[in-house]
Parts: structure tokens; sequence; C-alpha cells
């Protein structure tokens, strides 16, 4: 496995290296950080540790986005509703002060109790949930703001108002917009990365993923009940379709994987929270010297190209 | 159409095929049975009660646009296996068996083509290639078909008929989304237009990315376009559903397409758009 992706880190590796030590500790830093990656990749991941992630990444105990907005965000501000109809509480959307600059910052949110979880709806959106999304980053694009999104989601959510009111389109209509924001954006999915309903906020300039995070173009649980036509074999739906971290980075499909505590987030939630701030700064920080317009060239360039056919049977 | 003849009352307890399916030429509607001449004379429409059966992508491309106008691209593409995914059976079989079923190299068709002698750029799917799923190629020739109708400056006109992403792709499946949203971003950057026929059915992946983006969206009736299948709605919610649950009907009343557009009109009605857009250029 690991191939092209092992390389281009090993390449990046030895030119940094070879690097006069210009900028000191923030260097050998990088240097840590891809040596880390590297080895995440060489280690391809067995099919235990792929469902280890699944079950991790749904972990009751899993800090969700309200609890990295508390560690991370100052001067949190919650927009609600989509200025049409509803809000929608399985998908959070405000404004706050990231290490020194203001952001939008969307995410999905499940709930941890029993009553919390049904408000929520299982962090299931309704397209209202999109369109509160929608109208956060045409905010964050009008005032220069980047937008930050957190993904954790099972599904957009399969019900009968859900289709009425456009779910399909709004999932369509939402990444449209992203492909078109003149600000920096950076994606992090943080626990389950449920097909549509995860690709709907997740159309950004640097995507993340947390260790233990997975990110599917269906449930494991969909894809059995509709390949092997029994859900119960998800788990060989699981180690098929590969939806660990460590595969969509070598996929291509990501850009960085975010270190968690040791033994995963649900174990620390202040460490896991200050390990995503400083990957989440680090990519910030890449981007915001860009213009909009380069923004958007290079961001519509990178999904153009993503996962590109090379072979012809 | 007075001088239709009722050809369904013979053959109304015509044999069923194997498993107790009924035969691909029987209106699942009325019960009338077609022999395919008929059905083909028809648009594939059935004369008795206006059921639209499916269109395969070249029979599609006949119907719809002027003969011998369409000029395929990209027909050597085909998906290999980034996966070496295996579920019951390897997916390079079911490639394989889907390309001789069909006789088409993946789920999409482009090209160049005219309507009335409008020009415009072509993106046809073909449902019988492993549900119209949306690989890696189907994403890759949508793309290109963007990329050609802003070369050459006329509008892209999109038919659609799938069950969602591939899986066998995995989420590189799930990343076609974004690539087919930001093919179209371009086009309209570009001053393009996209006209989007969802045909039965557009679903999931498909109506999620690029079929929901058409400057204008028309629908054929009785197509299912919805998010989920009415069948996984059922199941999460127990909800009971509405009889036109995600039926173009449905679609239309909610106000996500522009017009429900019989088969035997579809091809005047998007001539008349290719001219619209067109704007006496």
């Amino acid at each position: 496995m690991a191939g092209e992706a092992e390389l281009r880190l090993r390449n990046q590796l030895s030119r940094l290296r070879s690097l006069p030590l210009l900028r000191g500790a923030k260097l050998s830093g990088e240097l840590q950080r891809l040596q880390r990656q590297l080895d995440r990749i060489v280690a391809e991941p067995s099919d235990e540790e792929i469902w280890r992630s699944v079950e991790l990444a749904r972990h009751p105990e899993r800090p969700y986005t309200l609890d990295y907005v508390d560690r991370l965000l100052e001067d949190w501000f919650e927009l609600h509703g989509d200025r049409q109809h509803g809000d929608d509480a399985a998908l959070v959307a405000g404004l706050g002060r990231f290490r020194g600059r203001s952001v939008v910052l969307i995410g999905n949110q499940k709930g941890r109790d029993v009553k919390e979880r049904t408000r929520r709806n299982f962090g299931m959106a309704y397209p209202e949930g999109y369109g509160k999304a929608m109208r956060a980053m045409e905010l964050a694009d009008r005032h220069g703001f980047p937008v930050i999104t957190l993904v954790d989601i099972p599904g957009a959510y399969p019900g009968v108002t859900a289709e009425q009111h456009g779910q399909g389109g709004a999932i369509a209509r939402s990444q449209a917009l992203m492909a078109r924001l003149g600000v920096p954006t950076v994606t992090c999915v943080i626990g389950e990365g449920g097909s549509g309903g995860a690709i709907a906020t997740a159309l950004a300039d640097r995507v993340l993923m947390q260790e233990n995070a997975i990110y599917t173009v269906i449930s494991p649980e969909g894809c059995a009940a509709i390949l092997w036509r029994d859900a119960g074999e998800a788990r060989k739906a699981a180690a098929a379709f590969k939806p660990d971290a460590a595969h969509c980075l070598e996929l291509g499909v990501i850009d960085a994987v975010v270190p968690e505590p040791e033994g995963g987030a649900h174990l620390d939630h202040e460490r896991a929270a200050e390990l995503l701030g400083d990957a989440l700064v680090e990519s910030l920080e890449q981007l915001e010297s860009h213009s909009g317009e380069d923004l958007r060239r290079h961001r519509r360039v990178r999904f153009r190209t993503m996962g590109q056919v090379t072979a012809s049977r | 159409m007075s001088e239709r003849i009722d050809v369904s009352i013979e053959h109304k307890h015509a044999p069923q095929e194997d498993g107790g399916r009924p035969h691909p030429n029987t209106c699942p509607d009325c019960g009338s049975h077609y022999r395919d001449d008929e059905l083909a004379e028809h648009l594939n429409v059935c004369p008795q009660c206006g059921h639209h059966f499916p269109v395969h992508a070249r029979e599609r491309i006949r119907q719809l646009f002027d003969e011998d106008s369409f000029a395929e691209d990209a027909s050597e593409l085909r998906s290999d296996d980034p996966l070496s995914f295996f579920d019951l059976r390897p997916y390079t079989e079911r490639l394989a068996e889907a390309e001789l079923s069909t006789g088409l190299g993946e789920a999409m068709l482009i090209g160049r083509a005219a309507i009335e002698g409008q020009p415009c750029q072509a993106a046809v799917m073909e449902f019988g290639f492993m549900g119209g799923s949306m690989g890696r190629v189907v994403g890759e020739k949508f793309a290109r078909a963007c990329e050609g109708a802003a070369e050459r400056g006329v509008p892209l006109v999109s038919v659609t008929a799938s069950g969602g992403a591939r899986m066998q792709e995995g989420i590189l499946s799930l990343m076609q989304l974004p690539k087919t949203v930001c093919a179209v971003e371009d086009l309209h950057d570009a001053g393009g237009t996209l006209i989007s026929v969802m045909a039965h059915p557009t679903t999931a992946g498909v109506l999620a990315s690029f079929a929901s983006l058409g400057d204008v969206i028309v629908a054929e009736p009785g197509a299912l376009l919805s998010f989920t299948g009415p069948r996984v709605v059922q199941q999460t919610t127990r909800e009971k559903l509405p009889e036109d649950f995600g039926l173009a009907e449905s679609n239309f009343r909610y106000g996500h397409v522009d017009q429900i557009v019989p088969r035997p009109e579809l091809r005047a009605t998007v001539a008349r758009l290719l001219r619209l857009f067109a704007n006496g250029r």
C-alpha cells in the first residue's frame, strides 16, 4: 500500500531536513509532523484497527463540536435559524475568536443524553441545517472571516419532511457555495464523516481528519445491507471500503491526520482540543496570505483532480 | 391518439420472467404489454397510461438530440479498482459484466451534440450500468463535459438516472460530488449554462451534486428524485410515506423542479431552452 502518499511525504521530509534551520523550532515541528504521518501510513491499519476507528468515531463520550467550541473559541455567539422557516439543532453555526482572529465555525452536533440526542436528531441534519450553514458562510465571505467546519454526522436525515424540503438540493447548493467562497476554509472530520451529509460542509481548502475519525460514502451498515444483503456484515463492509484516516490520507482525500490523545479523544477532551486547535491554526496560517481568487482556484483544482483516474482497462 | 391499438388485453397475463418479476416491457402501472418496436416507437412511454419506461443512454441520445449530431468524447475512459474492492464478488468483475450487458464503458456518455440545430454538450447517464452509480470515471466525464461546454460556449444538457455514488470506490466516489459541483461552478463562472433533465431515478449523490445545480431543472413524470430512497426512509423513521413520496410530482409541488415534461415534449422543450440561453447568438 502506501505508495504515492508515502513517497510524497518522504520527499517533503528529505527536502526539509536538508534546509538550513532558518525557522528554527517551527521547522523541526514540521519535521516531526511529517514523520508521524509517514509512520501512520507505513503501518497500514488492519481490519480490526479499521473497525476500532468506526467504534471510536461513534464513541458516546467523544468530544462533539460544542465541546471544541468551549475550549477553542472565545466570545462565541451562536447563530440560529436559516432565515427561511426553521432552526436545525443538529448543525450549529456561530461567530467566535480563534487564536486572535474572528472566525465562523460550523459543525454537526450530536447530543450527550437521551433528551439532547433527540433534540439534536442524533446529529442528522435537515435541509434547514444546510440553509443555516450557507447563511453563516455568506456572512463569513462578506466580512472576510475564515470558515472552520467540524464534520460529525452519521448521514443527512432520511425523513419525509427532509425530502420534501429538498435534502439533495440543499447538499448540492451548500457545496456550490463553498466552491465560491473567497475566504480560507478548513474542515476537520472529528467523528463520523457520513456521506452527502458530510461533504455538504467539507468542500474546503484544507481537509483534516482526526486519528480515529471515519469518512465514508455510506455507513458500513448501509453498505453491508446493500452489497452483502445483511447489515450485520458491517465489519466486512468497513474493511472493504477503508474509511479510516490513514487510508483517506493515502488516497489524497485529506491533507493531514490530526493526532488524538493516547487511546482516543474521548479520554481527554482538553488535550484533544489542544491538538485540534494547533492543526486548525496551522492550516489557517498557510491560507491567510492568499487572495480570495487564489483560494477559490486552488480549492476547485484540488477537488477537480482528486482521485483522478490514471489507468484504462 | 385515437389510432392507438389496445394490445394490452391479450398480453395482460403474459408469463412472468424469472423470480416472479414482471417482463420489462409490461407496464407496471396498467399491465399493458408491448413489443420492443412498439415501445421504441412511443419513446418508451406507455401509449395506454403514459407510464415512462426507462430509456437506455444510446436510445435517449437518439430521442433527444438531432440525428447523427452526437460525437462521443472520452469513450476510452474505464474505471479501475482503487480499493481492490471485494464484496460478494470483485468490483472488477461487476465492471466487466456491466460493460458486457450495456455495451458501454461506463455509466455516462458525454459528447458534442445538437437539438433542432442548436449546438450543445451532452452528458447522459445509463442506469443499466451498475445502477447508474457515480464513480471516478463518471465524475471525470461530467467534469470534462462542463469543460467542453465552456470551451465551445454552448450549454450542457445532462440527463441523469442514478442510484448515487458508487460504493465500490469508497470515499473516492463521495469525492465525485464536490468534483462535479466544482465543474459546474467553473462552467457558470465562464458564463455557461447547465440544463438538468432528471429521469427516473435521480437519487442520492447525483441529486446531491450536479443534477440539482442546473440553471433549469426539468423532470420526467413519475421519476423518483430523492436523496434517500423510500425503503430506507420507511425503515429508519417508520413514518407513513405519502403516495407520491420523492416523485417528480411531489418535488414539483415543493418547488424543487421547474417543470415536469412528458418525454414526447422533452426534445422541443430543451430546444426552446437552448434558444433562450443562446439569446440570438
